[in-house]
């Protein structure tokens, strides 16, 4: 029972980085219509930046959740100008195109300026160690990342459901074509809404750096499961994003802990599932797919 | 005719005179001996992936170091001159069909006489196995399969620094021994994971010890926390990794986060380096234990090298730098004492030979497999308040003689032809 439980919190924190990282490219999804496959180089991006500010500046964890999403929402703004905006009326294949190479750009790039063997971080003391409920041990840390993360998850809901810029958003993201009939001007939120969705690539990674190796290549297989967990999902929608990150999370952590010949494939198999059972995903809608 | 006569034997006497200068030796003597008239050393090894700091451009560092030194040490006398040694670089990206290409390429059309380094074990064989069919040299430092000197064995093919049996005959067998009995083993899923879990079991079996369960894990691999419960939930005394570069830093990450150290489990990792310590921080790894096929810090010998490496490089040696270092310079030593890049000579040299240098302690090339057996080291990753200086990052607990540390030759299964 107690390694259940283990397993269970293990899988959520995993869960955290994906339900995130996936927000933001449901987002992204939604709006533009761009499938972006340098999402799991902004994850890395995150990360890298971390640790860097905290060796050069001594930028400290807390801020660094702060100050590196910001860094990273700018940089999403300077890419959507330079470069998305002129490809949103041209064919997907052009997006994956750029979405791919500005990936492998941005991966090579680190590992020309750091190296390989990854980048060192530390965690602020008041994470480490174990909280204990009687018999029950549980990393501090990771029951901070889920906290945090539902939090994060939490806010991202209310600003879309309770305020006028969230609707527009919603709705953009759910049916642009009625957006735009009602007069809404779904281009003028193209911009930020690119920058936010890589800047919470760009917190996942954050929160990973503590945790994970920092490496230029830590977002290669983020991605995949990423897309995993956005097909599980279903494409574009906010809480079929974060529903299915937490689900992906503790797939994996149950299919390594009981199933261990099958854990490499548990994840893939429940999208198999899931897509013959709702060929648009757990929450999206029919006609997107 | 008298003149005649005497024109001839001139003529005769000259040329023998002339005869005489070419077998005398001498740095004009050796001309001819060498083909294209110079030594061409190739370090093959992974220039931008996951074992670039580790080896890669460094490595080469260390083999032109070895080169200046040879050429210092023999001044005039020297078999070939500054100008006779190339020393030529290649990326194989860890792909053993990029380094079975760039192999034919270094052999062939660069006229490669020997090939240094080569990580990842398939690499190597495929390199191997080149210079067999080739009659070239392979010295190998990079790579931890035993088949190198096993089953694949080649009269050309040296095997320079570390393998598979050294390490889980130097961690699985001491830690035992020192009171670690119970193990529980995680190891990627993949050839040299696989071949590491076996030899650890075997070693750690001889040496009265237990391994009560063995995980194997997807590689690569960001997420071992699940793994680690499981392995610890049996509370063994140690659990042994098998997992290398970021996945070893992912692991030891995720053990820390766990707690484990403090329940009592230690850790212990079946390959590990100075740069994965030194990118990831004493901290991380504090108390680890691992075997280490040489250490920069451990006499005054290999400070001076690596000082000397410091300022080349501006970071301090592997032991895989060291080691092609040491490679590089035998295989000069060789070519000095045969004066021919004939590779059967320099082998013929080379076999058998008792050899010290700053990396080689107690180092004896065998002739039976080619296996360059040396001394090798326990070592412990320092706590951080130990540690005085950038890179003083490890304790040497034993020194394991050359002679125990190696596979036996009987077992290695190595008939060459």
């Amino acid at each position: 029972m107690n390694d259940f439980l283990q397993y269970t919190i293990q899988g959520l924190a995993a869960g955290s980085f994906y339900a995130i990282a996936a927000l933001g490219l449901a987002v992204i999804f939604g709006v533009l219509g761009v499938v972006n496959f340098a999402h799991g180089a902004c994850y890395m991006l995150g990360a890298v930046v971390a640790a860097v500010l905290l060796d050069v500046t001594g930028l400290n964890f807390w801020w660094a959740l702060l100050v590196v999403p910001l860094l990273l929402f700018g940089f999403g703004v300077v890419v959507e100008r330079l470069f998305v905006q002129w490809l949103l009326r041209l064919e997907p294949l052009y997006n994956f195109l750029l979405t791919f190479g500005l990936s492998l750009f941005l991966v090579d790039l680190v590992k020309r300026r750091y190296g390989v063997s990854g980048l060192p971080y530390e965690r602020p003391e008041i994470l480490t160690g174990q909280l204990t409920l009687g018999a029950l041990r549980l990393p501090t840390y990771q029951v901070f990342v889920f906290l945090f993360s539902v939090l994060v998850c939490l806010a991202v809901w209310l600003v879309m459901t309770r305020t006028r810029v969230g609707m527009i958003v919603r709705a953009a993201t759910e049916r642009p074509d009625v957006a735009r009939a009602l007069g809404v001007n779904v281009g003028r939120w193209v911009t930020p809404v690119f920058g936010f969705g890589i800047a919470l690539a760009g917190l996942a990674g954050v929160l990973a750096a503590p945790f994970r190796a920092i490496t230029a290549d830590m977002g290669s297989s983020f991605i995949i499961i990423l897309f995993a967990v956005v097909v599980i999902g279903g494409l574009g929608s906010i809480v079929g994003a974060v529903v299915a990150g937490f689900l992906v999370g503790l797939v994996e952590a149950f299919g390594q802990a009981y199933a261990q010949n099958f854990s490499q494939i548990v994840i893939f198999v429940l999208m198999a599932v899931v897509v013959l059972l709702r060929p648009a995903g757990l929450f999206g809608r029919e006609e997107r797919a | 005719m008298t003149k005649k006569l005497a024109g001839g034997a001139a003529a005769v006497m000259s040329g023998a005179l002339l005869l005489g200068a070419c077998a005398g030796g001498g740095p004009a003597g050796a001309e001819g001996a060498f083909t294209d008239d110079k030594i061409v050393i190739g370090v093959l090894n992974d220039q931008s992936g996951v074992y670039k700091d580790l080896s890669g451009p460094n490595s080469v560092k260390a083999v032109e170091m070895a080169v200046a030194d040879y050429l210092e040490k023999y001044g005039d006398d020297a078999v070939v001159t500054e100008e006779q040694i190339e020393v030529i670089t290649a990326d194989h990206q860890n792909e053993p069909d990029v380094a079975n290409t760039k192999a034919q390429e270094m052999y062939d059309r660069k006229g490669a006489d020997i090939i240094l380094d080569v990580p990842a074990s398939s690499a190597a064989l495929a390199v191997a196995s080149q210079a067999d069919q080739k009659k070239k040299l392979h010295f190998n430092i990079g790579a931890a399969t035993t088949e190198l000197t096993g089953a694949q064995c080649s009269p050309y093919v040296f095997h320079w620094a570390y393998d598979t049996y050294m390490l889980a005959n130097g961690t699985g067998r001491t830690v035992t021994e020192n009171g670690g009995k119970d193990w529980q083993i995680i190891y990627p899923d993949y050839a040299f994971g696989q071949d590491m879990e076996k030899s650890f079991t075997e070693a750690i079996d001889e040496a009265g010890g237990t391994v009560s369960g063995s995980i194997a894990t997807p590689f690569p691999n960001d997420n071992f926390s699940t793994f680690l419960t499981k392995a610890a939930s049996g509370q063994p005394d140690v659990i042994g990794t098998m997992q290398a570069g970021g996945d070893l830093i992912n692991l030891v990450k995720q053990y820390n986060e766990a707690g484990l150290r403090d329940q009592g489990i230690s850790l212990a990792v079946g390959l590990m380096f100075i740069t994965d310590i030194h990118s990831l921080g004493v901290d991380q790894f504090e108390g680890t234990t691992f075997t280490d096929a040489w250490y920069w810090d451990m006499d005054e010998e290999s400070r001076a090298w690596a000082d000397r490496f410091l300022e080349e490089t501006g970071s301090r040696p592997s032991f895989a730098h060291a080691g092609n270092y040491s490679a590089a310079l035998q295989y000069l030593e060789a070519v000095q004492a045969t004066e021919t890049d004939d590779a059967d000579k320099v082998v013929e040299n080379l076999d058998g030979k008792e050899v010290e240098d700053v990396f080689l302690r107690n180092g004896k090339i065998r002739a039976e497999d080619h296996r360059v057996i040396h001394d090798v080291y326990l070592a412990e990753v320092k706590a951080p308040d130990e540690v005085s200086e950038e890179w003083d990052y490890q304790n040497i607990l034993n020194t394991i003689p050359a002679e125990e540390a190696f596979q036996p030759v009987d077992e290695a299964g190595c008939e060459m032809g």
